[in-house]
């Protein structure tokens, strides 16, 4: 892991997340703020940069995937395949924001299934009870995000290890609180925001979730560019630096992973309208969104990545699932085929990372 | 800096020789996986353990017990029993104080152990205080077989035992500590999942695995016809309970000449309605079967979303199928594991002690829920949690409903 | 400063001393005895599987890489060890040569991918678990039996009260302590999990330990996978993940002092680790405590444990990456990003000793 971060810290030139973090990075004064780039340039930058590299591949899976089931091309068709993608893709947001900083969050799969179980439980059939319902959700949400934060910054336990605690304790806790398997799905009223839609002109349906996914990615694109965002990115790159820059590292890393709660939360709404309430909910989604991030380009040990191009990786990950799925391929040789091209998109990434700089130094040197 | 740039230019020449050599161990890793069970298929196939082919003895076993005639009353199924079987002589067992029950679990993982622990547990409270049971002592392996066994051993040398019951995670797995287990010259009962270990005092289960498939199979084989589409929806591969099911509605649907597409899912319902919701857009489904209750709320939904008619779907004795069902009027088959041989385990021994004799082979009744039926076990379970299975054999415990409802775990 | 001088292994087992002492406590209050030789049987069961898991767990650990594939690694030997020996006494040892053979084969891959394509550990094992879940599940619908008497026999013997499973992980543990602390290739491992730029100044070829820790962890998962078969005569393509000892290992390794970050930590720290886990474990089903809340315990422990030595240590040990921007240090000045180690001596952080070890 050391290994790869490194020799992708050394490619300086084709790293936009550090462009875009600008200020703290150190790697960001070198050729990338050569002036005057051509199109073709700049175009051959975004195709071999790490952080951009996922949006061919991206493309390219939609086109298989719509060419092996033609109907899912169709646009209400096509709306209701992001709708159901939309909480890996939210849960991958919030992950970003805490892979950038250096850490992991393991713990968003169980606050994932705490939510549904207050969204069962505590709302049920009580329509009166979804607003306080969701300011309870969301007050989880910023209580564990704190308490990961801070115990990482402040008990200087590795956000992993943080996490993985949290993880058990909340997964226990949840278990034991409802007999072992939540039951109970909340109102219709409150599921229709992951089950329901409105009929909008030209796209024909548009499911609630994918307007929630637009806003998440909206707040999550600003958040990033927000001081706070850059500083968790350059935090992931030298921690010491950010401190000795006078930046309250404790307060960053708990809104590092209250960000990362937050957005689990959002995919909890989400989730249990679409799903409805089991104890299998959200299990596993954190796994999926470090997994959607590194395909994204984000590389974990922190420092570099972009949020959207994390959740480009999402999408990545999501729709081959759905073109295994389509495929006709044998049910249980799919896990095998989907690490095989997990495993072929990350060696097409380092392929681009370590010719880059080749590549970037032949055409300064022609120009 | 010119350093740093010179070590980098050095790392990264010639680049794809570096890719080379690990695509290479990658596919070497491949063709040794492949290549290896050649080997090893070869050997295992002629063995009792390997589950990968349909038991047709044990299957045509279970088909014939599905309308077999039991003996007992059919108000206390849980103490029902096929007749004609070996009985066991109580008399080494029987007591005249009140024995110590030590229970190794293989898990509590799914809703349906769960409601099976509350159900034991309340029926130890009852034997309790008849003064037949001192005290039920349970360790939980959480699914793994390696613990389980460190478990049996742990009670067969601390636990102060009286009798054991054991629900094995595995058939053969647990084998040799069961034996050790009947060593002690206590009563050893097992139930669900069953054992290779034949010193056992009794094996209490429902009929099993492959009357399940076979059921609920047939009810969608009977329902559509030659060439129609029914989409599989299982939950864990490996597992023996549901590769049993599998196997036996594989060869049913295969008889009948349906078009199967089967999907894994984890019984995840975000993961069931995405892989329904694909199903949907890219043909017609004339029929759903799943491998466990809990996937085919999701299933029904994914119709609902997607503005369809709901095709048949099968499911199981949990609420939440029966209500949907209920309330959808879609055409619905709910076959059963019965929930109450948890109770029958815990009775046995108790009957042991008290001097009874009990069948050594203790078959159940698993009898599936119907259409004709469904309003009457509606309306009997009004106040059930979606949880909750119809046929657990419960309600005529004087505890009734709460721990049901409440679902605390003890 | 006199705190810090205390090596991570004494606090790991400072740590389990207080665990023992509390849970030794907590169950004679209820009339059991932790020391009863039932329960030191489970204890000592659960740290043999665990503890071959945790050997090469924490080679990968110390390179600064993960491994997620443990679990299905030994679902892979012990259904391709149990389907070859088909009953047969004869075919034990090149059933057990072969897969642990194919789980080499995974781990160099693996170790390749990691190594050379500098792909991330994390995300890379996890996918070739996926990669092996696909062929268990294509080929192996349920247990594989026919275990032979001979390995049943290993696994069910015993020297006085300790198992041979057991006696074996220790063997293993030491051999592997010995030459991580003793030979080169070892001090390569703890030179490139410190920092793989360094390392690689001084003359080091870091692929070589990269892979050499994932083969190490493959193979160490196969041989947790065949102690379980010999324990339980049969084969299982489920029984690695059921277990959950992918993130049990990490846990545990961690929890034995090591850094996530790579380069620091022993393998006998992870010894003090696993203890941990396996006692309050067993204290937690004598206590008949809900098995739920089980989980809530382990997380809450796992935490504070961890809080305790990293607040003893300088914290900065726990740091997962060196900062990947920062400029490279010449071979003769000092890390940049290494925390001081007086307490181990063995381990030649500092470059010059790197190039006299690889001398």
């Amino acid at each position: 892991m050391k290994t790869s971060t490194t020799s992708t810290g050394s490619t300086g030139p084709t790293d936009s997340a550090a462009s875009a973090a600008e200020g703290p990075t150190k790697t960001s004064a070198t050729p990338s703020a050569a002036p005057r780039k051509s199109v073709l340039s700049r175009l051959l930058n975004t195709f071999l940069d790490p952080s951009t590299a996922v949006y061919p591949i991206m493309v390219a899976l939609f086109v298989v995937l719509i060419l092996l089931n033609p109907t899912l091309g169709e646009p209400d068709q096509f709306t209701r395949l992001i709708g159901r993608m939309a909480p890996i893709v939210i849960v991958t947001l919030g992950q970003y924001f805490v892979l950038v900083s250096g850490e992991f969050d393991l713990s968003q799969g169980a606050v994932i299934g705490v939510q549904v179980v207050v969204a069962g439980s505590f709302i049920g059939d009580d329509n009166s009870r979804i607003v306080p319902g969701l300011l309870l959700m969301l007050a989880i949400g910023v209580g564990v995000g704190a308490f990961n934060g801070l115990a990482t910054a402040y008990l200087k336990i590795p956000g992993f290890m943080t996490t993985l605690g949290t993880m058990f304790m909340l997964g226990g806790m949840t278990r034991y609180l409802t007999g072992g398997a939540a039951s109970g799905n909340p109102s219709e009223q409150f599921r229709e925001v992951g089950r329901g839609g409105i009929d909008v002109p030209l796209l024909g349906y548009l499911p609630w979730s994918v307007l929630v996914l637009a806003g998440c990615l909206v707040v999550a694109a600003v958040l990033a560019r927000r001081p706070v965002g850059r500083l968790l990115v350059a935090r992931g790159d030298n921690p010491t630096a950010v401190s000795l820059a006078g930046a309250n590292r404790g307060w960053l890393m708990a809104r590092g992973f209250i960000a990362s709660s937050l957005f689990a939360t959002v995919a909890a709404i989400v989730l249990v309208g679409f799903a409805g309430t089991h104890p299998t909910v959200g299990q596993g989604y954190q796994y999926t969104a470090i997994a959607a991030a590194v395909v994204g380009g984000v590389v974990l040990g922190g420092g570099r990545g972009l949020v959207l191009s994390a959740a480009a990786g999402a999408f990545v990950l999501e729709t081959l699932v759905a073109v295994l799925n389509a495929s006709g391929i044998d049910t249980s040789w799919r896990a095998t085929v989907q690490g095989l091209l997990i495993i072929l998109a990350l060696t097409l990434t380092a392929a681009r990372t370590k010719l880059g700089p080749l590549l970037t130094l032949r055409r300064r040197s022609t120009s | 800096m010119v350093n740093l740039k010179g070590n980098v230019m050095s790392s990264t020449n010639l680049p794809m020789r570096r890719f080379v050599a690990p695509l290479l161990a990658v596919a070497v890793v491949l063709l040794g996986a492949c290549a290896a069970p050649g080997g090893s298929d070869s050997g295992s196939d002629t063995d009792k353990g390997d589950a990968s082919s349909l038991d047709q003895a044990a299957y045509d076993k279970e088909d014939a017990d599905r309308t077999a005639t039991f003996e007992g009353d059919p108000a206390q199924p849980y103490l029902q029993y096929l007749p004609g079987g070996e009985m066991v002589d109580p008399k080494p067992y029987a007591r005249t104080t009140p024995g110590k029950v030590c229970f190794s679990n293989a898990s509590l993982s799914n809703v349906w152990r769960q409601t099976g622990w509350i159900t034991m547990y309340e029926q130890y409270k009852v034997l309790k205080d008849q003064g037949v049971i001192s005290d039920l002592v349970m360790r939980d392996a959480q699914d793994d077989e390696n613990t389980q066994v460190s478990d049996i051993d742990f009670l067969i040398k601390e636990g102060d035992c009286d009798a054991f019951i054991i629900a094995p995670a595995t058939v053969e797995a647990t084998a040799s500590a069961i034996g050790r287990a009947c060593e002690t010259g206590k009563p050893v009962v097992v139930f669900d999942r069953g054992t290779t270990e034949t010193c056992i005092t009794s094996f209490v289960h429902s009929i099993g695995g492959y009357a399940w498939g076979i059921d609920s199979a047939s009810f969608l084989a009977d329902q559509l016809e030659e060439g129609d589409t029914v989409v599989a929806l299982r939950t864990a591969p490996g597992v023996d309970v549901f590769e049993q099911r599998w196997a036996a509605a594989t060869k049913i649907f295969k008889d009948a000449g349906l078009k199967v597409t089967d999907h894994i899912t984890g019984a995840d319902p975000a993961e069931i309605k995405s892989v329904m919701a694909d199903e949907l857009t890219s043909g017609e489904v004339d029929g759903v079967w799943v491998d466990l209750g809990d996937q085919a709320v999701p299933a029904i939904e994914a119709f609902q979303d997607a503005g369809m008619d709901i095709p048949a779907i099968t499911g199981e004795d949990n609420m939440a199928y029966l209500r949907a069902w209920d309330e959808l009027g879609f055409n619905g088959f709910a076959p059963v594991y019965s929930n109450f041989q948890w109770r029958t385990a815990l009775l046995a021994v108790a009957m042991l002690f008290q001097g009874e004799e009990i069948p050594k082979d203790w078959t159940v009744p698993q009898t599936p829920i119907t259409s004709d039926e469904l309003p009457e076990v509606i309306k009997a379970n009004a106040e059930m949690p979606d949880v909750h299975s119809a046929r657990c054999g419960c309600e005529d415990m004087p505890s009734f409903p709460g721990p049901w409802v409440s679902r605390k775990t003890p | 400063m006199r705190l810090k001088s205390i090596p991570d292994t004494a606090s790991v087992y400072l740590i389990l001393l207080a665990v023992v002492a509390v849970c030794a406590g907590l169950t004679m209050s209820r009339g059991h005895n932790l020391f009863s030789s039932g329960n030191i049987d489970v204890i000592l069961t659960s740290i043999t599987v665990l503890g071959l898991v945790c050997i090469g767990q924490t080679h990968v650990i110390l390179i600064g890489s993960l491994d997620l594939s443990v679990g299905y690694v030994m679902s892979l030997a012990s259904v391709l060890a149990a389907g070859l020996m088909a009953g047969n006494n004869s075919a034990v040892p090149s059933a057990l040569a072969i897969s642990i053979g194919v789980c080499a084969l995974v781990g160099l891959a693996n170790g390749l991918l990691v190594g050379v394509l500098g792909l991330n550990g994390f995300i890379t094992t996890l996918s070739t678990g996926l990669i092996i879940s696909g062929y268990l599940t294509t080929n192996y619908p349920g247990n594989v039996g026919g275990v032979p008497s001979v390995m049943k026999d290993l696994g069910s013997a015993s020297v006085g009260p300790i198992p041979v499973t057991t006696l074996f992980m220790l063997a293993a543990l030491v051999a592997a302590s010995l030459w991580l602390s003793r030979t080169r290739l070892g001090f390569h491992v703890y030179a490139v999990g410190g920092n793989a730029e360094v390392a690689k100044m001084s003359g080091i070829k870091n692929v070589v330990p990269i892979v050499f820790a994932h083969v190490i962890s493959s193979v160490f998962a196969a041989l947790a996978g065949l102690v379980v078969v010999a324990r339980l005569g049969v084969g299982s393509p489920v029984v690695g993940t059921q277990g959950a000892y992918d993130l049990l290992s990490i846990a545990a390794v961690v929890l034995g002092g090591c850094a996530l970050a790579g380069g620091r930590g022993s393998l006998w720290g992870t010894l003090g680790g696993i203890l941990i886990f396996a006692v309050l474990d067993s204290t937690l089903s004598i206590l008949q405590v809900n098995p739920f809340l089980k989980d809530v315990v382990r997380g809450a422990v796992l935490v504070a444990a961890v809080a305790v030595f990293s607040l003893r240590g300088d914290g900065s040990k726990f740091r997962r990456f060196t900062a990947a921007g920062d400029p490279v240090a010449p071979p003769s000045s000092p890390a940049p990003d290494r925390p001081d180690q007086p307490d181990q001596p063995d381990q030649p952080d500092q470059p010059d000793q790197i190039v006299r070890a690889a001398q």
